[in-house]
């Protein structure tokens, strides 16, 4: 791996979305006005809003950066720029990890505007630091670009990439403990939570809004998130392959 | 066929399996250096495959392909070759200098290297004649012109060897001309090009030719031994010859039990 191709990599993409605005406004706005809705969805009980707000704020990042990244290398594949990239002294690992660092970029600007807004303009109530909360939230976009990296090799349409979503989001989803303590949950279920990523990442919100210190339980939160991401970008990059069918 | 130091390419027995297919069937040649080879042939008869063999993005080569004296695919190759995919391999939402900035920070990384860059990108866009349209951005560009720029990222670092698939179709005959032209001057420097086409009329421009046919190589020599050794006038009618004799070839060779038709 080189730095400097890395970092023209990851130049690069952020480029590419400067160039579409839209996008950018969409990524940015979103997850605020979706936290403004919670906000008055929630209007008769703040409690509510304060632990799914603050579960949202992990999870936002985690699907915004799986859906962009796996239809930006898709695009990638499709394009050709991939094949000609392999055919550069390019390492696998320059490509994936410009690609992490610029979503991940993306991914902190958009995670503050949200616990900004979240914290100080829609009073969700945190007893840890704040900045813990926007550690979760960029680990969770990395796990995000990773999944949506390695999800980008089974799809050969921009469709189908779309349809992913919902296969490899959405169980999450159900299972991480936004809906129902995981504990209150079916025992098989409850034991299928435990192999998914994005609860450990609604649990570590859970420790940043109710303890004031930084607990041992919100370190091994952490700690899975980051061993998931990084695991599943060694997946990704073996699905690049210099050479094809 | 002799492996000599000066051939660029050298290919014995070379095989391509793509899909449930053999693309390409025990391929005898060798590219010879500081010269332009043309790859001629129909479409579909597997250009594309021994391009993208060569570069090493291939799957299921088998036989002995070697580049450069190393074999092909090797990593050291990567920066001496210079390739341009059928398809514009460009990002589309990046302008021209944008695109080819990218791809010379990749081929040449750091900081150090950026004036060096900087005057690879531009002597790159100013050959393939884009100048004018370097802050334009490439999805609005025409298809001739995403081409050239295309051709211009393979044109960056002065790779020892540009392999082009088909970079002159859909272009007018001016630009076509200015490209060749552009293509001698650059082997004229000790660059070993090696550009396919399925216009037959684009081969005299070449100093050889491979004529491929169905996966199968047709002739592999210069454009006048082709024709003074098939008693023609065009590498079209060329071409035609050798197809027949080679279905003659091979009627004689199967047993002839099918009636004559
Ligand atoms: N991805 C692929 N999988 C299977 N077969 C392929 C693939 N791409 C091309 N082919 C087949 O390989 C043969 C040669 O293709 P190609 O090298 O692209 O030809 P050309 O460049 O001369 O037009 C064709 O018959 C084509 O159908
Ligand atoms: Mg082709």
């Amino acid at each position: 791996m080189n730095a400097a191709r890395t970092t023209a990599t990851a130049l690069r993409v952020l480029r590419q979305l400067r160039h579409d605005p839209r996008s950018i406004a969409l990524l940015l706005a979103v997850p605020c006005v979706m936290l403004l809705l919670l906000r008055y969805v929630f209007d008769g009980s703040p409690r509510t809003f304060n632990s799914i707000g603050a579960s949202l704020l992990g999870i936002f990042p985690l699907i915004t950066m799986f859906l962009v990244t796996s239809i930006a290398t898709l695009r990638e594949r499709t394009s050709g720029t991939l094949e000609r990239l392999l055919a550069m002294p390019l390492a696998k690992g320059d490509l994936i990890g410009g690609y992490a660092l610029a979503f991940g970029a993306v991914a902190v600007v958009q995670s503050a505007l949200a616990t900004a807004l979240a914290l100080w303009g829609l009073g969700l109530d945190v007893t840890g630091a704040p900045g813990l909360l926007l550690l979760i939230a960029l680990l969770d976009a990395l796990l995000g670009t990773a999944l949506g990296l390695f999800v980008s090799a089974f799809a050969t349409s921009e469709f189908q990439a779309v349809q992913f979503m919902p296969a490899v989001i959405f169980p999450q989803l159900l299972l991480c403990g936004l809906f129902a303590p995981r504990a209150s949950m079916q025992p098989v279920l409850e034991a299928i939570s435990y192999a998914f990523p994005m609860s450990y990442a609604v649990d570590g919100m859970t420790q940043v809004l109710t303890h004031p210190d930084v607990t041992s339980a919100f370190f091994r939160d952490t700690a899975v998130v980051i061993a998931c991401a990084l695991a599943v970008l060694v997946l990704g990059a073996a699905t690049l392959r210099r050479r094809t069918p | 066929m002799m492996n000599k130091p000066s051939d660029a390419v050298t290919a014995r027995g070379l095989s391509v399996i793509r899909g449930p297919r053999t693309v390409l069937h025990d391929l005898h040649f060798s590219v010879p250096r500081g010269q332009i080879t043309g790859l001629l042939g129909p479409s579909g008869c597997g250009k594309s495959t021994l391009m993208r063999a060569i570069v090493g993005t291939q799957a299921k080569v088998t036989g002995t392909l070697d580049v450069l004296g190393l074999p092909a695919g090797s990593p050291p190759l990567r920066a001496r070759i210079g390739y341009v995919t059928q398809t514009p391999s460009v990002y589309a939402d990046l302008t021209v200098h944008q695109n080819l900035d990218y791809f010379a920070a990749i081929l040449t990384p750091g900081r150090r290297a950026a004036a060096r860059r900087r005057t690879d990108v531009t002597r790159a866009i100013t050959a393939v004649d884009l100048t004018t349209h370097a802050d334009a951005l490439a999805k609005n560009l025409s298809g001739g012109q995403l081409n050239r720029v295309s051709l211009a990222v393979a044109l960056l670092g002065s790779p020892e060897i540009l392999v082009l698939d088909e970079p002159t179709v859909g272009l007018d005959p001016v630009l076509r001309r200015d490209l060749w032209t552009l293509f001698h001057d650059i082997a004229a420097q000790g660059t070993t090009i090696l550009v396919s086409s399925h216009a037959m009329d684009e081969a005299e421009r070449c100093h050889r030719l491979l004529l491929l046919r169905e996966g199968t190589l047709l002739a592999d020599e210069t454009p006048q031994g082709i024709l003074t050794r098939t008693r023609t006038t065009t590498v079209e009618e060329a071409f035609l010859h050798l197809v027949d004799e080679a279905a003659t070839e091979a009627a004689a060779e199967t047993t002839p039990k099918e009636p004559a038709r």
